[in-house]
């Protein structure tokens, strides 16, 4: 069986081919979905790509929460399905409350392009049971409004149960509180990072293979999922 | 008609660069004593007919879920009485 890995492509998607050209390499199969239709076409899994859905207008990621699509990306998420909403993906999470916290402007106002090390803080979530813990990895980073935010609370809550997924490792890049590069929901099958692991999976185009990991592990989750 | 005006503004306690980034162009233009400068966003919504109780309320509620995002943003909604301005 090979899994079915949904990529939704929005108005202003741009990441969507990486995605899914991510997805093929890790050995799953992609199926291009659709903002404006409200069928998963019997996805096992979802990615949410990066890019600016709606043009960014009003909030990132605040406009597409409302899509058709998206209500039944929530309602599949919260009955267990792998959700990965890279980059402006995980705006959307953010904003469709799938995940605590929002991403505001960088605090150096500076939109951002460059290869960043980060710390895999947590290697059991559906999209991150292929790293070892605590291993680093090098992917590219590049958005203007990554700076994750949240009150402290929500902060120390992510903190203790283990849901800081990402940290940022030589110098915050963006103002993200505790270097947070991505988080995970409390089952751990819904992941938002701000980082990009799709343009990391192949040497001619990436700094790294690194980004690998992330597609290979929802195709283990998936599979473990199978046979249990 | 009915003019609906709706404020949002970061939390006080949420960093705005871009704010920021306006006190000093302040500053340097010649503006003393510029303690902080927010910035923030007005929606003039023009509703036709009168803003009945119902829609009042669907507004209320759009201010708040779609208008401003509530993890880090508040928002102030007034309708502006006939011939008010802004």
């Amino acid at each position: 069986m090979t899994a079915r890995i949904g990529i939704v492509t929005f108005p202003g998607s741009l990441d969507d081919a990486d995605a899914a050209r991510a997805v093929r390499i890790a050995g799953g199969e992609p199926i291009a979905l659709w903002h404006g239709d409200d069928d998963l076409r019997g996805v096992d899994a979802v990615v949410l790509p990066g890019g600016f859905s709606y043009g960014d207008y009003l909030r990132c990621g605040a406009i597409a929460r409302f899509a058709p699509v998206m209500t039944s990306v929530v309602e599949r998420a919260h009955a267990g399905m792998p959700v990965l909403g890279i980059c402006n993906g995980f705006q959307i999470l953010c904003e469709s409350h799938l995940l605590p916290g929002a991403l505001t402007r960088n605090d150096h106002l500076h939109f951002i392009c460059r290869d960043q090390r980060l710390r895999i803080e947590n290697a059991d979530t559906d999209w991150t049971r292929n790293f070892d813990a605590h291993s680093e990895i090098v992917i590219p980073l590049k958005n203007g409004e990554g700076g994750y935010v949240a009150d402290e609370a929500t902060l120390d809550m992510l903190e203790s149960e283990g849901r800081v997924i990402a940290r940022y490792l030589g110098g915050n890049p963006n103002g993200s509180r505790r270097e947070i590069a991505g988080i995970c929901n409390e089952r751990g099958n819904v992941v938002g990072l701000m980082p990009h692991p799709e343009h990391a999976v192949e040497d001619l185009t990436g700094p790294s293979t690194d980004g690998l990991g992330f597609f290979s592990s929802v195709l283990t989750s998936l599979l473990e999922g199978a046979s249990r | 008609m009915a003019r609906v005006i709706v404020d949002v503004m970061l939390k006080p306690e949420i960093l705005d660069p871009q704010g920021r980034a306006v006190q000093g162009a302040l500053g340097r233009l010649g503006l003393d004593g510029v303690r902080d400068v927010r910035q923030g966003k007005q929606f003039v919504i023009d509703i036709d007919g009168d803003l009945d109780a119902d829609r009042r309320e669907t507004l209320e509620r759009l201010a708040g879920e779609l208008l401003s995002n509530p993890v880090i943003e508040d928002y102030r909604m007034r309708v502006l009485a006939d011939g008010e301005s802004l």
